[in-house]
C-alpha cells in the first residue's frame, strides 16, 4: 500500500539474524511501528518488536537474504493496519492484507505489495444518516450492497466523542476513496470521510454498547457439534488434535455449512493445498442458507506455511480485524484460524532470536496472555443502534506429539469455551469426525439462556434428551471397559447391549462423512429426527439367548440407520431403509 | 570452487566453532556464499562488521589467519536440460567425472509459490502398491514421506515407486545416504533404463553432516527448473529427512539457540515447511511431487522430526513387518494420503471410497481380535472370521511386492468380503453391494 509515505524517523541496518534486523534509528520509533528496509530496489516491510540501547529491533515480513549491514531503513508513523472498506468479500488476502490474485508472477516477489482494495470500482451507496445527526464512531452513515450482504459504511472507528454529520454524499455511484461524508467535531474541525478506514490489527475495535453473553446456538450441520455440544453466535471453540485426526477437514465442513453472513478464514501457517482447496471449491459450491456461491461470503487470509514467518503471526490478527469490521454492520461472522498453534510458534521463533527468557517449550512467557487477549476480541455485541453483530471464533491447535499438556492447549483450554477435543484412536480406527465425545464440551450448553432458547427452537425437551444421549455414550464406554477385561461371556448379555446402544448413537449421531454429498451436512430439524430415532431404539427392550446374537444384530441396525444417513431426508430411500429398520427391531422387541 | 579475482578477501577470524566461524568483513550480503580456508560456508548472521558463517564441512584445521573470500550471492545452481542423468555432490558439482552443467545460474532456496497460482492436484500416480493404490493413493503435486524403522526397505520401496510413477524427471535428494543405499539407487534407476530421466544430489555418511543443508534446495531448485520452466511432471525423492533434520540442531545449537523438543531449533517446522511445500501442481501440467524418508527411532512418531513432518506433509505411509505372513506390508492404520479424496471414486471406480473404508474397518475388527486372543479370551465365529479374512487381506493386498492395478485391486477386497462376511457386516452403500458383490 504506497501511498504517499509519512516518514516519523530514519535508520540504518546495523545487525542481520536470519529476518530479524537491528537497525540503528535517529528520531522517534513506537513499538509495533511499521518500517521498510530498502536492500537495492525494493523496500521490505517490517515491524518493530523491541527498542532497546538506542537500537530498534524489527522483524522483516520478508526473507533477508542479500540484506546488508548499512540498509536505509524508514519508519511510517503507524502500526500495521487493515484496509477496510466494501470489496473485501470473495477475496485472497495474505496474512498482510496484500491481496494476492493481483500480484504478477508465479512466485511472490518480495516487495510486492498490492491493495487490499479495488480503487477504481464504483459501488452503489445509500445513505441512511442525516445531515446534521450526532454521530459517534461506528455510526452507520450509508450502506453500499456487497455480494449477499449490506455494507455499511461507517463513522470510522478511530473517532473519540461526538460528532456532527455536516454533509452526506447522496445516492449514487461512488469509489471507496471518495468523499461520501464530512463530520464536524466538538472543536469545529471538518474530518472527511470515505468509504475505506484503517485500524491497527493488533488493537479490539470497541465501537459498541456491551458484549452480552452468547444465547443463540450457531448451526454447523455437524451433529457432534449442534447436538452434542454446540457452539453458539458470538461464542469461541478450539479444536486441538494430532495431525491426521481431522482439524482441517472439520473446520472446512464448518466454513461451508455454518449458518453465517460472512466467513473469515485464516489459513495460518499450514499447507498451500488447503488454501487451493478453498480457492478451488468455494466460487463453485453453493452457501446452504442463501443459495449463491460459498465465495461470496467468504475472505481467505493466506499465510500457508512457506509464507514468511512474521507474517503468520499478523495473518490472525488481520482476519479478526476484518471479523470486527464486519460485526460492526451488525452481521453474523464466523472466524476461522487453522492453525493457532503455527502463530505461537511465530512468537517462539522470534522470542529465541530475541533471547528472551523462554517459558515452558521455549515459548515466550506471556503467550497465555496473548491468546487469551485474542479470544477475548470474538463475541456477539449490542451495537450502538441496538441491532447485534457477532464473531464466532473456532481455532485449531496442533499439540507437539499429540499431547495436549503443552503450552498452547493449556493456554487455549483457559481461553476458548467449546472444546473439540480429536482423538487419535478414533482417526485410526476412521471413526470421522474422530471428535471424542466423552472428554470434549461445550460450556454454553450450561448457559440457562441458551439452555431455554434450544428447547423453544429444537423441541421442549431438547437438552434433557441430549443429556441422555451423553450418558448412553458414557455408560457404553464403561461397559467397553469391563468386557474387555472380563471377556464376551464373563460379563451378561447387558454389558454387551450397552456397549451397542453407544455404538448406535456413535455410528449414526456422532459418525458423519464430510465428503458425502447427503451426510456431509445435517440440518438442525433432520438432527433432532435421527436423535430421536435414535434414543428410541435405545430405550426400547430387545431380548436375546446368548450374547453372541448381540453382535451381529445391532449390526443390522446400525446398517439401516447409516443408510438412512446417505439418503436425502424424507426421501423415498430414506422411508424404505427406516420402514427395514422397523422390521429389523420388530424381529427382536421384547414384550 | 576457485578464488576469482572480484572477490573481497578477509582474514581476520575473530571466533571458530565446530560448525561456525565468525570474521570480521564489511559489505557482506546476508546469506552469503564463502570460501573460508577452502572450505564452503554460508553467512548466517551479521552484527555490525561482524559476520557469522556456518561452514559445510566443520572448522576442524581452520586457523584464525585463513582467508575468507566472499562470493557476492548466496548458493546457487547452474540448471538447464543438461542436469538431465548427472550425479552431483551437495554442492552442486558433478560427481560422475562428466564436465559441469552449461546453464542459467539460479540462486537456490528461492520464494514460494503464489498460492493462488497453483492448481488443486487431481491427477493419479498409481504405483501398483494396493496399500498405496487402494487406501492411501498418491497425486502429483503431492508431499508425503514413508515414516520407517531404519532397518525397513523403505529405499527400496521409494525407488520402486519412483519407477512406477510415470514422472519426466525423477530428482532423488540423498542426506547421510550410505555408500551402499547410493549405488543401489544408480543401479536400479540404470537396471530400469531410466538413467537419461534421473538427477541425483547426494551427501553420503561419508560426507560431512552439515553439507546436508544443502541438498534439498539444490534438488527442488532442478525440480522447480523442469516443472516450471519446462512443465514437466517431476518427482523428487529426499532421503533421509531425519539426517536433514539432525544436521539443522547441529548448526542451532553451536550457534547457542534455544533448543525446543528433542533438542531440534524451535523453526524446524518452519524449515521442513519451506522443502516440503515445494510441492506444487501447476495450470499448465507441470508438477512437482515430494516423496521422502524420515526414519523413526523405535517407531516414536512423537518425537520432534515425524512430528513437525507429519504437520506438513499430505499424510503419511507407515511400514511395518506383518508377522502373520512374514512381509512387510504398508500398514492401513497409521497411514494416510490426505489428498486420495481429490481422486479415490472420482478418478477411480465408484465403489473405491466405501471398498477402501470396510477393508480398513474389518482389518482393524481383526486387530481387536487378536488383542483378544493374547489376553486369553474365547473368539466368537466373526472374530475367526476377520482374521481370515485379514491374513488375506494382508497378503493380496497390503504386501508391498504385489503389484496388481487398482480396479483388480477392488474386485479382491470384494471377493474377500464375500468370502468372510455377510452384506450387513460390510455395511456398505447398498447400490454398491448389489453391483459389485460375489455371491
Ligand atoms: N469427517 C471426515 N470424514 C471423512 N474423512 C475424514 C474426516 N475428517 C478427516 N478425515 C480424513 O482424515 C484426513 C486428515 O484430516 P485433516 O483434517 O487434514 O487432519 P488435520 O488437519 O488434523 O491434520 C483427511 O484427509 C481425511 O482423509
Ligand atoms: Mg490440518
Amino acid at each position: 500500500m504506497s501511498t504517499s509515505p509519512n516518514i516519523s524517523a530514519t535508520g540504518k541496518v546495523t545487525g542481520i539474524i536470519a529476518n530479524l534486523v537491528i537497525v540503528r534509528f535517529e528520531g522517534a520509533v513506537s513499538q509495533n511501528e511499521v518500517c521498510f528496509i530498502q536492500h537495492e530496489d525494493t523496500a521490505l516491510m517490517a515491524e518493530v518488536i523491541k527498542v532497546q540501547k538506542g537500537l530498534a529491533y524489527v522483524q522483516a515480513f520478508e526473507s533477508t537474504r542479500g540484506l546488508k549491514i548499512g540498509a536505509d531503513v524508514t519508519f511510517r508513523g503507524h502500526m500495521l493496519e487493515a484496509t477496510l472498506g466494501p470489496g473485501i468479500l470473495s477475496r485472497n488476502y495474505d496474512g498482510l492484507m496484500h491481496d494476492l490474485d493481483t500480484m504478477t508472477g508465479v512466485f511472490l516477489k518480495r516487495g510486492e505489495y498490492t491493495d487490499a482494495l479495488d480503487s477504481e470500482r464504483k459501488w452503489d451507496f445509500n445513505p441512511v444518516a442525516k445531515e446534521g445527526d450526532t454521530v459517534i464512531a461506528g455510526d452507520w452513515l450509508g450502506e453500499v450492497r456487497e455480494n449477499a450482504v449490506l455494507h455499511r459504511i461507517m463513522a470510522p472507528f478511530q473517532m473519540n466523542g461526538k460528532y456532527t454529520l455536516k454533509s452526506l454524499a447522496k445516492a449514487g455511484a461512488y469509489r471507496v476513496n471518495d468523499t461520501i461524508a464530512v463530520l464536524t467535531d466538538s472543536d469545529g474541525r471538518d474530518v472527511d470521510v470515505t468509504m475505506v478506514q484503517k485500524w491497527p490489527i493488533k488493537q479490539a475495535i470497541r465501537a459498541y454498547q456491551e458484549k452480552p453473553r452468547p444465547f443463540r446456538l450457531l448451526e454447523t450441520g455437524v451433529r457432534t457439534m449442534d447436538t452434542l455440544n454446540p457452539i453458539v453466535e458470538g461464542g469461541t471453540g478450539f479444536i486441538p488434535g494430532p495431525f491426521g485426526s481431522g482439524k482441517t477437514v472439520m473446520q472446512h465442513a464448518i466454513s461451508r455449512q455454518a449458518e453465517a453472513d460472512v466467513v473469515v478464514v485464516a489459513a495460518c501457517g499450514e499447507r498451500a493445498n488447503e488454501v487451493v482447496e478453498l480457492f478451488t471449491e468455494f466460487p463453485e459450491l453453493d452457501d446452504p442458507w442463501t443459495g449463491r456461491k460459498l465465495m461470496e461470503r467468504t475472505v481467505i487470509i493466506a499465510n500457508t506455511s512457506n509464507m514468511p514467518v512474521a507474517a503468520r503471526e499478523a495473518s490472525v490478527y488481520t482476519a479478526m480485524t476484518i471479523s470486527e469490521y464486519y460485526r460492526s454492520m451488525g452481521l453474523k461472522v464466523l472466524m476461522l484460524a487453522d492453525s493457532t498453534s503455527r502463530w505461537a510458534q511465530a512468537l517462539r521463533e522470534m522470542s529465541n532470536r530475541l533471547e528472551e527468557l523462554p517459558g515452558p517449550d521455549a515459548f515466550p512467557m506471556d503467550l497465555s496472555a496473548i491468546i487469551s487477549n485474542f479470544y477475548a476480541r470474538a463475541g456477539i455485541v449490542y451495537l450502538n443502534n441496538g441491532k447485534t453483530g457477532s464473531i464466532t471464533f473456532i481455532g485449531t491447535v496442533s499439540p507437539a506429539g499429540g499431547n495436549l499438556k503443552e503450552p498452547v492447549t493449556e493456554s487455549t483450554r483457559k481461553a476458548a469455551r467449546c472444546f473439540y477435543a480429536l482423538s487419535q484412536q478414533r482417526a485410526d480406527s476412521k471413526r470421522y469426525p474422530a471428535i471424542d465425545p466423552i472428554d470434549s464440551y461445550s460450556k454454553y450448553l450450561e448457559y440457562p439462556e441458551l439452555q431455554q432458547a434450544l428447547n423453544e427452537q429444537i423441541a421442549p425437551d431438547w437438552v434433557d434428551r441430549v443429556n441422555e444421549l451423553k450418558n448412553i455414550l458414557i455408560r457404553g464406554k464403561e461397559a467397553a471397559e469391563q468386557i474387555n477385561i472380563l471377556g464376551d461371556d464373563g460379563v451378561s448379555i447387558d454389558y454387551h447391549m450397552t456397549y451397542w446402544r453407544s455404538e448406535i448413537c456413535d455410528a449414526v449421531i456422532l459418525q458423519q462423512d464430510a465428503f458425502d454429498d447427503v451426510d456431509a451436512r445435517t440440518p438442525i430439524k433432520r438432527q433432532k429426527y435421527m436423535l430421536y430415532k435414535v434414543l428410541d431404539i435405545c430405550n426400547t427392550g430387545f431380548s436375546f439367548e446368548s450374547y453372541e446374537e448381540v453382535n451381529p444384530y445391532f449390526k443390522r441396525i446400525i446398517n439401516q440407520l447409516r443408510q438412512m444417513n446417505y439418503s436425502e431426508f424424507e426421501s423415498d430411500k430414506f422411508q424404505e431403509f427406516e420402514a427395514g429398520l422397523e422390521e429389523i427391531i420388530s424381529e427382536r422387541k421384547a414384550g | 570452487m576457485e578464488t576469482q579475482a572480484f572477490q573481497r578477501i578477509y582474514t581476520k577470524i575473530e571466533q571458530l566453532t565446530k560448525a561456525t566461524c565468525t570474521v570480521r568483513a564489511t559489505g557482506v550480503g546476508n546469506e552469503e556464499l564463502a570460501l573460508v580456508h577452502g572450505r564452503l560456508g554460508q553467512v548466517v548472521k551479521i552484527m555490525e562488521d561482524e559476520v557469522t558463517l556456518q561452514i559445510f564441512s566443520g572448522t576442524e584445521g581452520i586457523p584464525t589467519n585463513a582467508e575468507v573470500a566472499f562470493f557476492g550471492k548466496p548458493p546457487t545452481l547452474q540448471v538447464g536440460e543438461a542436469l538431465a542423468g548427472r550425479f552431483f555432490n551437495a554442492y552442486g558439482q558433478p560427481i560422475d567425472g562428466g564436465p559441469e552443467v552449461e546453464g542459467e545460474e539460479r540462486e537456490i532456496g528461492g520464494p514460494s509459490v503464489n498460492p493462488v497460482r497453483r492448481r488443486q492436484p487431481s491427477e493419479l500416480i498409481t504405483t501398483g502398491i494396493a496399500g498405496i493404490d487402494l487406501n492411501n493413493t498418491l497425486v502429483t503435486g503431492q508431499k508425503i514421506p514413508f515414516f520407517a524403522d531404519p532397518d525397513q526397505p523403505f529405499n527400496q520401496v521409494m525407488a520402486m515407486v519412483a519407477l512406477r510413477g510415470q514422472a519426466d524427471k525423477i530428482i532423488l535428494g540423498g542426506m547421510g545416504l550410505t555408500n551402499d543405499d547410493y549405488l543401489f539407487f544408480k543401479q536400479v534407476f540404470e537396471n530400469a533404463g531410466a538413467l537419461h530421466r534421473i538427477i541425483s544430489f547426494v551427501n553420503t555418511t561419508e560426507n560431512p553432516p552439515v553439507e546436508r543443508l544443502l541438498v534439498p534446495d539444490m534438488a527442488l531448485t532442478a525440480a522447480e527448473y523442469f516443472a516450471v520452466d519446462k512443465q514437466e511432471k517431476v518427482l523428487v525423492l529426499l532421503t533421509d529427512m531425519t539426517l536433514y533434520a539432525d544436521a539443522l540442531s547441529i548448526v542451532s545449537n553451536r550457534m547457542d539457540q534455544i533448543p525446543s523438543k528433542d533438542s531440534m531449533p524451535g523453526s524446524l517446522y518452519s524449515d521442513l515447511a519451506r522443502l516440503y511445500e515445494k510441492a506444487v501442481q501447476f495450470d499448465h501440467g507441470g508438477s512437482i511431487t515430494i516423496i521422502a524418508v524420515t526414519t523413526l527411532s523405535g517407531g516414536d512418531i512423537t518425537h520432534a522430526i515425524p512430528d513437525n513432518t507429519g504437520y506438513i506433509t499430505e499424510g503419511q505411509l507407515f511400514l511395518r513387518r506383518d508377522t502373520e505372513i512374514g512381509k512387510v506390508i504398508v500398514d492401513p492404520f497409521r497411514s494416510l494420503s490426505r489428498l486420495k479424496q481429490l481422486v479415490i471414486g472420482k478418478k477411480t471406480r465408484p465403489d473405491h471410497p466405501q471398498v477402501m473404508n470396510a477393508a480398513v474397518r474389518l482389518y482393524a475388527d481383526a486387530a481387536n481380535a487378536r488383542t483378544k486372543l493374547e489376553n486369553g479370551f474365547d473368539l466368537t465365529d466373526y472374530d475367526e472370521r476377520t482374521l481370515e479374512f485379514a491374513r488375506e487381506y494382508s497378503g493380496r493386498l497390503l504386501a508391498i511386492d504385489v503389484n496388481i492395478d487398482t480396479e483388480e485391486m477392488l474386485n479382491v477386497g470384494w471377493e474377500l468380503f464375500s468370502k468372510h462376511f455377510s452384506k450387513e457386516e460390510v455395511a456398505i452403500r447398498k447400490d454398491f453391494v448389489d453391483k459389485y458383490w460375489v455371491e
